[in-house]
């Protein structure tokens, strides 16, 4: 039986480290299946240094065409699935074909490496970074080992950072105002703003900022957009009269968002807005603006 | 049945609430033992969220919100504690901001700002404009309201005052200020939305629900009035002139009246004199509907009461001119409130003049003008109908009196009368009854008779029959306890000098003459009495009545007294003319006038002949006529005679036997006064008397006739007595003889077999003889003199 086993176990464990574990700050990751996994986090332009181990099993030797590792990014289109379109990557051969007896370090280093983009986990795409260790070999598949990172870039905030400020309603009903004391924020930034009130006329029972993520995915006739709404924060209870002003006050940083991507390698976009919802008696009415 | 199911209802839904909160508090502890602080926000945020419930009325939504402030106590003793969640106080802050539901937010964040201000991390007043900002969020009125009572509690002991821990490094008192006064508007903006709720709702249900939260909107008044850093100015300048305009923009009845009293009662005396200007132009801008005389009342009697506490701050009430602004204030408030009833203008008189006569007792022109503006509110109008308008007239008009205790002070306010002028009958003859009353208790005298003349015009309801009185709904009791009224009145009108008091009889006759046949019995005589008095007074000082021009001279008077008799005659009353004639008679005696005094004997024999019919009206007036001509001593002979003849002709002519021989026994006196230089005409009296046995005789044949036993002796043994008087006084023609005679006609009579023994009679006689015997045994002249009589 033993035979049998040993004969479908991979013929050696890879594993991938990186040198800075401990000092690296890790991030939570949803893989496929569902589970969370810590793993660590980068950004654009830094050195990803680390070291496979490859641990033959069992001690026994295997034969092998050459092993390389990738660092790989890539963007996945759900409807398109299984079809990975690579933006980066970068190749390291870690060793000529040859036979391998017993467990072996090899070392690997990309510097700066160019990571335009940050991974992204949504609904119909993903942008994901991953290591990839390959051991080739000849008649049967390559032993292919891989590690998910993710990248986070800083942007300097932007320079021209104007208020938003519009006036909505619907006619002979609601009439609003609304201001923003920003159009652009970060992630851990605070909204805050204000409601004002020019005529009500309908029965609100209350008022809720509602974040929502707008995803739109391929290009032209194939786009496919996806909306999800991430955060619904009451801002008002109970119904205002005239010239009533309601102030906003909503903290960005229990809520999961990613910064703002505009068409990423032409395969997808990712916007937030915030949606102002008002809640009467009897059905909803929204009134949007974005951000 | 819908209201009770609405009820039974609301027990549920609060029960619900009520578990709900204890189940997640239950929670919330277990999460606090463990210093849990997710767990702590998870399980209060959920427990608040009880909180948001729209089905309960305000009184159940306090039960609910009182559970839930107990349980933010004690999450906020573990907010204080950093040790504990190891969280700093300005991320806590911000975590609580971020629970979804507003309500258990902010509720979280008013409580986490109370430790925030207590650990000074940062400025009390930043933390508290922070958070009264953010609870606007919450719009709904209930909600809203008990949210920002939970700010202004926890809020309460953290604002930047002076002499506060958490005053700041200048003028924060300013923020402390803005900072309640920011939550009072917007509460009582919340508050008066109340009205708005529901359309189902019944107004009368609102109403009572929205009284129910008036406390929560006025403990802000409350806690400003006691911010020390509030001063005269800053009240004057920013706390004031920011309620009123919140008051005066919410166009709410219930509470510009609610609020209005609670800046009256809160803050304190000094301030309301300060600033009366200012509370008092907000008056007339208030809502039509406004109770605004209670509201003026409350502020006048705090005034009072506060002018009443100390004589240092009158100077301050004249100096700001407090009447003349309260005045000039009402004026406006009753111009501006054309729907206002009568009897709320009178009301608000009512109370301006209490405040004037408690603050100014010396002004008696500025009662005068509060009487006089009420005049003019009431002119061109109909007579007052509504019996509330009438009470406070009333109050209005007793008011000067209780004050100064003297209707002459009164008498000279002239609107006063013009005041009484718009009252219905019934009304005026109140007013007049508290007006004698209040003289007859102060006993104060009505000396002129200008005074007089005003008092007259005062109380005519009760003088006259005024226009449109029916007759017939008197109430006989009432009425006579009026008259009695104003006969006592009579007596009050007094002067020591002689002319000025015939000036006031004149007055008082005049008007009283008015009186009609009803009431002249009551009123006459205390007049004529009164002027009886005035000329007693003026015998006593005989020399100075020489002048021919003097008008007060006892013959004048008697001349007055005779037509004011002579109305009680056609009233009729004759008895009680027949007294008071006899009574001048009495007086025209003692001022040796002897015409007039017969003319008042003439005018009372005339009545006697012709008015006096009854027969025990007769009996009664011929003793007193017989007891008044006894005491004259003015007349000469011939008119004496005249009279006495009169006078023992009518008692021989009366109807029964017995008044008959009293009579005519008493008439014996008639011929013996008991004087010096009285008559003592012996031979006529033993006529008389033996003219009484005649009679006595014939009573008491009568009666053997017609009951076939003899009657008492009564009669016997009174003529006895006069026997006896006579004999003792010395009169000649009553001999021991005829005594004796006389004594053993009544012994045979007693012990004749036909008579019962007698009650009265029996004693009498046996009392008689042991008088008899008694002086037989004193000894000395008198024992000589009856020694011959033999009992």
């Amino acid at each position: 039986m033993d035979f049998l086993v040993g004969a479908f176990k991979p013929p050696c464990n890879v594993s991938i480290s990186f040198v800075d574990t401990k000092t690296r700050k890790q991030v939570p990751l949803k893989k496929d299946n569902g589970q969370t996994i810590m793993v660590p986090l980068f950004q654009s332009q830094e050195n990803i240094i680390g070291e496979v181990l490859i641990e033959p099993t069992q001690g026994k030797k295997f034969e092998h065409n050459g092993v390389k590792i990738e660092l790989l990014g890539q963007i996945e289109l759900y409807f398109d699935r299984g079809n990975f379109y690579d933006f980066t990557s970068l190749v390291r051969e870690l060793d000529v074909p040859g036979e391998l007896f017993e467990r072996k370090t090899y070392q690997f280093e990309f510097s700066t490496v160019e990571m335009p983009h940050e991974s992204y986990n949504g609904i119909n795409v993903r942008l994901r970074y991953i290591l990839k260790v390959t051991i080739g070999r000849n008649y049967i598949s390559n032993i292919v080992e891989c590690q998910d990172f993710v990248v986070r870039n800083f942007t300097p905030p932007p320079s021209i950072n104007n208020s938003i400020k519009m006036e909505v309603g619907i006619e002979d009903c609601l009439h609003i105002e609304f201001e923003y004391g920003k159009s652009k924020y970060h992630l851990k930034d605070v909204i805050i703003g204000k409601i004002y009130f020019l005529l009500v006329r309908i029965k609100i029972k209350n008022m809720e900022l509602e974040i929502r993520r707008r995803e739109s995915t391929g290009s032209g006739p194939n786009t496919y957009v996806e909306t999800e709404t991430l955060a619904k924060f009451e801002l008002m209870d109970g119904a205002p009269v005239r010239g009533e002003s309601i102030p906003v006050r909503l903290f960005l940083s229990p809520y999961e968002l990613t910064p703002t991507y505009r068409n990423i390698n032409n395969k997808f976009s990712v916007k937030y807005y915030l949606n102002l919802v008002f809640v009467d008696e009897e059905d909803r009415r929204c009134l949007g603006a974005g951000s | 049945m819908m209201i009770p199911d609405g009820i039974e209802d609301e027990e549920k839904w609060l029960a619900e609430g009520i578990a709900g909160i204890q189940h997640n508090a239950f929670y919330m502890h277990r999460a606090l033992d463990a210093n849990n602080l997710r767990e702590v926000l998870k399980y209060s945020a959920q427990m608040l969220s009880e909180l948001r419930t729209s089905k309960l009325s305000p009184h159940k939504y306090y039960e609910l919100y009182m559970r839930a402030f107990d349980e933010l106590r004690k999450l906020e003793m573990f907010f204080k504690d950093e040790s504990r969640h190891g969280v700093s106080i300005v991320d806590l802050y911000e975590l609580v901001q971020h629970a979804g539901n507003i309500l258990p937010r902010l509720y979280l964040l008013c409580t986490v700002g109370s430790v925030y201000i207590k650990s000074k991390e940062a400025p009390a007043k930043d933390v508290l404009k922070d958070l009264v900002e953010m609870c606007l969020g919450v719009q709904h009125p209930i909600r809203g309201l008990f949210l920002r009572c939970y700010l202004a509690q926890i809020s309460r002991d953290k604002l930047p005052d002076i002499g506060s821990e958490y005053k700041g490094d200048s003028d924060t008192v300013v923020d402390a200020v803005d900072f309640v006064l920011q939550n009072f508007i917007e509460m009582n903006k919340l508050w008066v939305r109340l009205k708005h709720q529901g359309p189902g709702r019944s107004r009368e249900k609102l109403e009572k629900e929205r009284s129910e939260l008036r406390d929560l909107v006025g403990k802000n008044l409350h806690v400003l009035s006691q911010i020390e850093g509030v001063d005269l100015e800053m009240y004057k300048d920013t706390v004031l002139p920011r309620i009123l305009e919140q008051i005066v923009n919410c166009k709410d009845d219930l509470s510009q009246y609610y609020l209005m009293d609670c800046i009256i009662q809160v803050f304190p005396d000094e301030y309301h004199l300060q600033t009366l200007e200012t509370l008092l132009g907000a008056c007339p801008l208030l809502q039509p509907t406004v109770d605004i005389k209670t509201v003026l009342s409350q502020l006048m009697d705090r005034l009072s009461n506060y002018a009443a506490s100390s004589t240092d701050v009158l100077p301050e009430f004249l100096r700001v001119e407090a009447f003349a602004k309260l005045s000039s204030a009402i004026g406006r408030v009753i111009e501006a409130q054309v729907e206002m009833p009568i009897v709320g203008a009178i009301t608000l008189y009512v109370s301006l003049l209490t405040f004037t006569l408690r603050v100014h007792p010396d002004r008696l022109d500025y009662v005068d003008q509060v009487l006089g503006a009420c005049v003019k509110k009431l002119s061109g109008k109909p007579k007052l109908e509504d019996s509330k308008a009438k009470k406070q007239v009333v109050a209005l008009l007793s008011a000067p009196l209780e004050k100064y205790k003297d209707i002459v002070m009164a008498l000279t306010l002239s609107n006063y009368p013009r005041v009484m002028d718009h009252l219905d009958n019934e009304t005026n003859k109140v007013m007049a009854m508290v007006i004698i009353q209040s003289i007859l208790k102060n006993t104060s005298c009505i000396s002129t008779a200008d005074q007089v003349e005003v008092l007259f015009e005062l109380i005519k309801g009760l003088v006259k029959d005024l226009d449109g009185t029916d007759v017939e709904e008197l109430d006989e009791e009432d009425f006579k306890e009026e008259q009695n009224s104003v006969a006592r009145l009579i007596h009050m009108l007094y002067n020591d000098d002689p002319e000025e008091m015939l000036k006031i009889i004149c007055a008082a006759k005049k008007n009283i003459m008015n009186g009609g046949p009803k009431r002249l019995p009551f009123t006459v005589p205390p007049l004529i009495l009164s002027a009886l008095g005035l000329i007693r007074r003026l015998q006593g000082r005989e020399g100075d009545l020489t002048g021919e021009e003097v008008p007060a001279t006892p013959k004048n008077i008697f001349q007055i007294l005779n037509q004011a008799i002579e109305a009680l005659t056609t009233v009729p009353s004759p008895e009680l003319a027949l007294r008071l004639y006899l009574e001048c008679a009495e007086a025209a005696n003692d001022c040796d006038l002897e015409p007039v005094a017969y003319e008042f004997f003439t005018q009372a024999f005339v009545l006697y002949e012709e008015e006096i019919t009854d027969s025990k009206s007769q009996v009664t007036a011929i003793h007193l006529i017989i007891g008044t001509l006894q005491r004259m001593n003015v007349f000469g002979v011939e008119n004496r005679d005249t009279l006495t003849h009169k006078a023992t002709g009518y008692s021989a002519k009366l109807l029964k036997k017995p008044d008959q021989c009293r009579a005519v026994y008493a008439c014996s006196h008639l011929f013996w006064v008991d004087d010096l230089d009285g008559i003592k005409d012996g031979e006529r009296v033993l006529l008389c008397l033996k003219r009484a046995l005649r009679i006595a005789n014939a009573a008491q044949q009568m009666i053997n006739i017609t009951r076939g036993s003899s009657g008492p002796v009564t009669l016997f043994v009174e003529i006895l007595n006069k026997y006896l008087y006579f004999f003792e006084k010395g009169n000649p023609q009553v001999t021991s003889a005829a005594i004796q005679a006389l004594i053993e006609l009544i012994t045979t009579e007693t012990k004749s077999d036909s008579t019962a023994p007698d009650a009265v009679s029996d004693p009498f006689f046996a009392s008689t003889l042991r008088y008899i015997q008694f002086q037989k045994q004193k000894g000395g002249a008198m024992s000589e003199k009856y020694d011959s009589i033999k009992v």
